[in-house]
């Protein structure tokens, strides 16, 4: 189980602070997989990588980190050593090549192991048996990660981080680089390793909504870096609240569209700044909503039974 | 592998007929007649100097067709007949270089090894200390930068001449003839230092630099914030950093190495080292065409065998050649 309460996570620039993540909180409960989607550069990559590795020019400006009731040192890069990869692991928006591109597979795997202390043979039933998981060779261990597609990079990947078995797994963006017809089969297994018990919660940031309602138990929406709405998955999508996930759905064609720019061509106007940005709600350029009260920080409103949103024309039950 | 392999041996032949035909135009097409100035180096009497004159025009088979001559080139290339040098004459070519290359390969390959391998663990190490990079950073790239010239005769000056601890010129004592003994090894070496040290020191500037910079820049990569999140020790995201930084490094090694043949003219024009880039220079003050001809063949052999290397050891060191070239991807 995952909490979070105020965290901010902000770029030290030349130019100043981008505040990429600001003031969010969430939890996600065990056996629960969190869809977290928001357009392309409203802050989903910095939150999923600054709770498992945080260093500059990303910056801890506050909030607590809690799992399983533990909280997680993440501004300090030596401690949470402890936590990576046994407690708490990513697949990355860029796991295609997130693997030594001169050392074996296998090779890799022992030495990534040995360095946390852990005996490879130990692990070796477990390895092969994750690999049929996600429907890898065995001989992609004797491989280098050349010899391998992209998606199969991918899916070594998925091996790799969830081989400790980690309370939390975060997976970010692992559809946007696949064809349609792997999108669903990552999905699926990607949803696996949290029905078979791998791992016990999971965070699934993506940029295409579609793809969460078959996953996803839970949604977050973020815009500029901050919480729009959360709700449970069937929430979201029946009843969305907050203008702008409603646009985003509202704009959204039947069959899911994969690309961010696409889905907010329905919306006018430009997200903000994350660089010293407005006070009040960031939304309220592009918002048919707009009041005065939006030019201060807008309420959280309980919406119904696990369904909030951060919005000052959003009414309880509404 | 195997299709790699043999593309690359037909373009490195082609490359060395197409190199070495260049090397037979220059005698050829090069102002100033190679014949005359032996003449005239010997005779004194105009009618000898004609009988002279046809006479080695012949026996240089410069009276035949061009197209023959070429044939012949090879042909004798093939026997090891690089001509005679009209600057030493009658010493043939061959000679003249088999004695010269000892010299340009014992000062060469030691100092392009060792600031290769002093360079790069330099570089390694600043790569992440941050102090000692911000001192060593500037002094390596004033290293680099100095003209290598002033930097030699600066050696020279004060090593040589105001402390007077080694000799500036030749390889050895004038007053010894080289052989096997404690006396003219030690000779050999004292003459020997001052060119290597001023080449070592001028090497090991880049190789600092390269190696930082690599290194720095594996560090960034992807590969090494994946580790990160898999929180494994510092020791193996360096080994592994380092592991890959090192691959460029090789090639300029090797690519160093090919230069070997060629010597640092400059380092043996200003120690007066009898090497081979020493003896090409007396061959162009000399209008010596066929021995600036051997030199530069030599100079050819050495460059693509050390191309050649890097690319079989490239092969052996990095998978990313052996799979794009293995067309199996
Ligand atoms: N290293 C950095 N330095 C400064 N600003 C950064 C840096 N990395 C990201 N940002 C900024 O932080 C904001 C959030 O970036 P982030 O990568 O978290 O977005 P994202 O939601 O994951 O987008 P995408 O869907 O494109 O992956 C962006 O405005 C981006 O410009
Ligand atoms: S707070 Fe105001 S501007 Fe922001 S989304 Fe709600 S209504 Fe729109
Ligand atoms: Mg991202």
């Amino acid at each position: 189980m995952l909490e979070v309460e105020g965290l901010k996570l902000y770029y030290k620039t030349l130019k100043g602070h981008v505040k990429a993540v600001d003031d969010v909180s969430f939890d996600v409960n065990d056996g629960e997989l969190l869809g977290l989607a928001g357009e392309s550069g409203c802050g989903k990559s910095t939150l999923g990588n600054g709770l498992i590795l945080l260093k500059p020019p990303m910056n801890y400006f506050g909030g607590m980190v809690q799992l399983d009731h533990t909280q997680l040192p993440i501004d300090d890069f030596e401690r949470m050593n402890d936590f990576r990869f046994s407690k708490l692991s990513i697949i990355p928006q860029y796991a295609m090549d997130a693997l030594n591109p001169t050392r074996k597979i296998g090779v890799y795997i022992r030495e990534v192991l040995q360095s946390r202390g852990i005996d490879p043979e130990s692990i070796m039933d477990k390895l092969l048996e994750r690999l049929k998981f996600v429907n890898l060779p065995e001989r992609v261990l004797k491989m280098y990660p050349i010899e391998l597609s992209g998606g199969m990079k991918q899916r070594m990947v998925m091996v790799m981080s969830t081989l400790l078995n980690p309370s939390l797994l975060i997976a970010d963006e692992v559809t946007s680089a696949l064809d349609v017809s792997s999108q669903k089969a990552v999905c699926l297994m990607i949803k696996g390793f949290k029905d078979a018990g791998i791992v016990k919660s999971l965070i699934f940031i993506t940029h295409d909504i579609s793809v969460l309602y078959q996953i996803a138990d839970r949604i977050m929406i973020m815009y500029a870096g901050k919480v729009a709405e959360i709700g449970k998955t069937q929430q979201i999508a029946s009843n969305p609240v907050h203008p702008y996930t409603k646009m985003l759905m509202f704009s959204l064609p039947e069959v899911g569209i994969r690309y961010a720019h696409g889905i907010l061509s329905g919306i006018p106007g430009q997200p903000p700044q994350l660089l010293n940005p407005p006070t009040g709600c960031l939304f309220k350029e592009r918002c048919p909503l707009r009041g005065k009260e939006c030019d201060e920080e807008p309420p959280v409103v309980n919406v119904e039974e696990g369904h909030i949103a951060y919005c000052w024309k959003v009414t309880q039950n509404a | 592998m195997k299709k790699y392999l043999g593309t690359k041996i037909l373009v490195y032949i082609l490359t060395f007929v197409f190199a070495v035909t260049l090397d037979w135009l220059i005698p050829r097409f090069m102002p100033g007649n190679p014949i005359l100035v032996l003449v005239s180096r010997f005779s004194g009497l105009p009618e000898s100097a004609r009988v002279m004159y046809s006479y080695l025009t012949k026996a240089f088979g410069l009276d035949q067709p061009l197209w023959s001559q070429y044939v012949n080139f090879w042909i004798a290339l093939f026997k090891g007949d690089l001509g005679i040098s009209i600057y030493l004459y009658p010493r043939p070519v061959l000679e003249v270089l088999k004695m010269a290359i000892p010299y340009s390969l014992g000062l060469m390959i030691p100092s392009i090894l060792l600031s290769w391998i002093v360079g790069n663990n330099l570089g390694a190490i600043a790569a992440r200390r941050k102090r000692l990079d911000s001192i060593m950073l500037p002094i390596m790239y004033f290293i680099t930068g100095a003209p290598y010239l002033w930097l030699g005769m600066l050696l020279a000056y004060f090593l040589g001449v105001v402390w007077d601890i080694f000799p500036i010129a030749g390889a050895y004592s004038f007053s010894l003839r080289p052989h096997l003994s404690w006396l003219f090894v030690g000779d050999f070496l004292k003459h020997w230092i001052l060119p290597f040290l001023s080449l070592f020191i001028v090497q090991i500037g880049g190789w600092a630099i390269g190696m930082r910079n690599m290194v720095i820049y594996e560090l960034e990569n992807n590969y090494v914030r994946y580790l990160e999140t898999l929180g494994v020790k510092r020791k193996l995201i360096r080994k592994y950093a380092f592991r890959n930084a090192i691959l460029p490094q090789v090639t300029g090694l090797a690519l160093q190495l090919g230069t070997v043949i060629a010597g640092q003219v400059t380092t043996e024009v200003v120690f007066s080292y009898p090497g081979i880039g020493y003896i090409l220079t007396q061959g162009i003050l000399n209008q010596d065409y066929f021995l600036i001809q051997g030199c530069f063949l030599f100079i050819i052999i050495g460059v693509l065998i050390a191309n050649f290397t890097v690319d079989l050891v490239y092969m052996a060191l990095d998978p990313r050649i052996r799979f794009s070239y293995g067309g199996e991807v």
